[in-house]
């Protein structure tokens, strides 16, 4: 179709993935991350896991909220719905945890579908508050069914082999983490370069324009919503096997508040910017430890002021 | 299901209905003129509860906690909120009116979040009792007790309701606002004070989402900072199922999900604990098969 012809559109621009000024300091900030559990004392590596954590979530919802413009406010129903997948299989039905990591992107995808089909047809608004609902939902089920644990939660996930080696300590999970992390950025980096991709940036800027150069406005959303979905799913399940103990309050409204900070501190759309609001979300609980009730006003404030004084966050992108 | 419960859960789901009525009007007139989904409103619906005890307690002293110091509670509330409603449009929404929708959605949030969180920083997160002296007195049908501020209740919702449809359509600024909500640019043209048009919009909205937290407040007799939350969820049901934008429907729509939900969560299967999840079922079933509602006009994406 036509749209391969319409890449001189700013927003679609040249990966910058070739450029020095990029792959250099992408290269130090990786050697740093390979070698940080070396030097590192539990705690810090503890953080740094967090970290990744919030920087795969951050790059998932990026796909959705930053490529193709939609807002999901429920993203951590579909980190759950992957992290009790996970832990329900291995811990009720003794499944290996690398097997139940298919079935939970599965059901992340129909749980997309059964929210994203019938919203994404209409105006976006109607995603974001359907999202906020469908978090809610998400919640009050695991918090009321007999086969999540209920409110006190699902224990005794079992901790994933691999090779016969057992992942136990935080350093096996933070290198675990990393690769996860290193993963989902290089399936966004190919995806906001490929065809798909593209389309995402044209129904965000403008989607009368996209529908009229052949673009399925629907299907191109709904193809977002749910890369986004399996994503936090993935790292759903490989937070249970870290926790070996999740509960309902581990997947809350806050939890997806966070990861949307994160998605829009750094800059929207743009693979460094998410990685370092992503990293500035998990420093934030450590730094605001002794703000008690204050700290949601914080991050609320944070979130206002980004919105109002530098909507393109902290690291924007210069294509646009 | 026996003849009494059903009028004890009819009862009970015109009071939690009237309450989402107030909210979903405000929600869907703020819709109506700048078609953004004001998220803030469920904060706005929980400050007005607030402000409205503060107020009953400072006035509870001199004229008791009857209902002379809910009426007052209410009307300062309202005042008080309404303002705040147009302090929020002036500061966080009227800056971001040309932003991408993406922008203004995010920072309708971060207006929601800021209200909340200060709410939250306030009282530390406790619940507070908001202690009225209205009676028990009312009548009984058959084995139903209806006291009387129950029926008062649902009256003075209805006639806020009625005000503020009268004031839409037969004023100069109800006009003024209905043309607002069709075309902006052309209103401005005409020599409509846009501005102004939106933060009256914002005041009355916000005001109706007072006076239900006052009401709310005033009839569970508790306030807490997390209450806007899943009533904002619910208001913007009722106003989807009403069909958005659309004053009468936001009352029918209202009601209806008070009902919808008092005789759902009855029902064996169900159960109260699950209550949320068959409202959110309902809005997603509505956004499949009317996704204008019952009364609305197309929504669909034209941006």
């Amino acid at each position: 179709m036509m749209i391969d012809e319409v890449r001189t559109m700013p927003a679609a621009g040249q990966p910058q993935l070739m450029r020095w000024s990029v792959v250099l300091p992408g290269l130090a900030a990786l050697a740093l991350a390979l070698v940080l559990p070396q030097f590192a004392n539990a705690y810090v590596t503890e953080v740094a896991t967090t970290a990744l954590l919030y920087v795969v979530l951050c790059l998932g919802l990026n796909i959705v909220v930053g490529y193709a413009g939609l807002l999901d406010l429920g993203y951590a129903a579909f980190f759950a719905v992957g992290a009790y997948t996970s832990g329900i299989l291995t811990a009720e039905f003794g499944f290996n945890f690398w097997l139940t990591i298919p079935v939970a992107m599965a059901a992340a995808c129909v749980a997309g579908i059964i929210i994203g089909a019938p919203t994404l047809r209409l105006r976006s608004d109607y995603l974001a508050i359907v999202t906020l609902g469908f978090g809610e939902i998400v919640r009050i089920i695991a918090r009321n069914l007999d086969i999540t644990g209920g409110a006190s939660g699902l224990i005794g996930i079992e901790r994933p082999e691999i090779f016969g080696f057992r992942l136990m300590q935080v350093q096996h999970f933070y290198y675990a983490f990393l690769v996860l992390a290193l993963l989902t950025a290089f399936v966004c980096l190919s995806v906001e370069r490929s065809r798909m991709g593209r389309a995402w940036f044209y129904v965000r800027y403008d989607e009368d324009a996209a529908a009229g150069i052949g673009i399925n406005r629907v299907t191109a959303k709904l193809q977002a919503y749910m890369m986004g979905a399996v994503i936090a799913s993935v790292a759903g399940c490989l937070y249970a096997a870290k926790m070996t103990a999740i509960s309902p309050e581990s997947f809350t409204f806050n939890q997806s508040l966070l990861i949307l900070l994160g998605v829009v501190l750094g800059g929207m759309g743009r693979i460094p910017g998410v990685v370092l609001g992503a990293i500035l979300v998990a420093l934030l609980p450590e730094v605001l430890r002794g703000a008690g009730t204050y700290r949601p006003l914080v991050t609320a404030v944070a979130l206002l002021a980004i919105m109002l004084f530098r909507p393109n966050g902290l690291w924007p992108d210069k294509r646009v | 299901m026996t003849l009494d419960l059903l009028i004890q859960q009819l009862v009970n789901g015109l009071i939690v209905g009237s309450f989402y009525a107030l909210i979903a009007l405000g929600y869907s007139m703020v819709f109506g003129v700048i078609k953004l989904l004001n998220f803030a409103h469920g904060d706005i619906y929980m400050n007005g509860a607030f402000v409205g005890l503060i107020v009953f307690s400072f006035v509870g002293i001199w004229v008791g906690n009857g209902w002379l110091g809910v009426v007052c509670a209410l009307l300062v509330s309202m005042l008080v909120v309404g303002l705040l409603g147009v302090v929020i449009e002036r500061f966080a929404y009227r800056p971001m009116r040309n932003a991408p929708r993406l922008s203004i959605l995010i920072t309708a949030l971060g207006a929601s979040m800021v209200l909340n969180g200060t709410a939250l920083a306030l009282t530390g997160g406790r619940h507070y009792a908001f202690n009225t002296d209205l009676g028990f007195a009312g009548i009984d049908i058959s084995t139903v007790h209806i006291t009387y501020t129950q029926m008062v209740l649902v009256a003075a919702s209805i006639a806020l309701m009625a005000g503020m449809q009268a004031f839409v359509s037969r004023t100069m600024y109800g006009k003024a606002m209905r043309a607002v909500s069709i075309d902006m640019g052309a209103s401005r043209l005409m020599g409509i004070d846009v501005d102004r048009v939106i933060a009256l919009t914002f005041f009355m909205g916000s005001a109706l989402a007072a006076g239900g937290g006052v009401m709310a407040g005033a009839y569970y007799g508790s306030v807490h900072f997390f209450m806007g939350f899943i009533m904002g969820l619910k208001a913007f049901t009722a106003a989807v199922i009403g069909g958005i934008g659309s004053v009468p429907g936001a009352m029918l729509g209202g009601l209806l999900l008070g009902l919808l939900e008092a005789f759902g969560s009855s029902l064996p299967f169900v159960g109260s604990e699950w209550r949320d999840v068959f409202v959110f079922g309902t809005l997603i079933l509505f956004l499949v098969f009317k996704p204008t509602g019952l009364l609305g006009r197309s929504v669909v994406e034209r941006v």
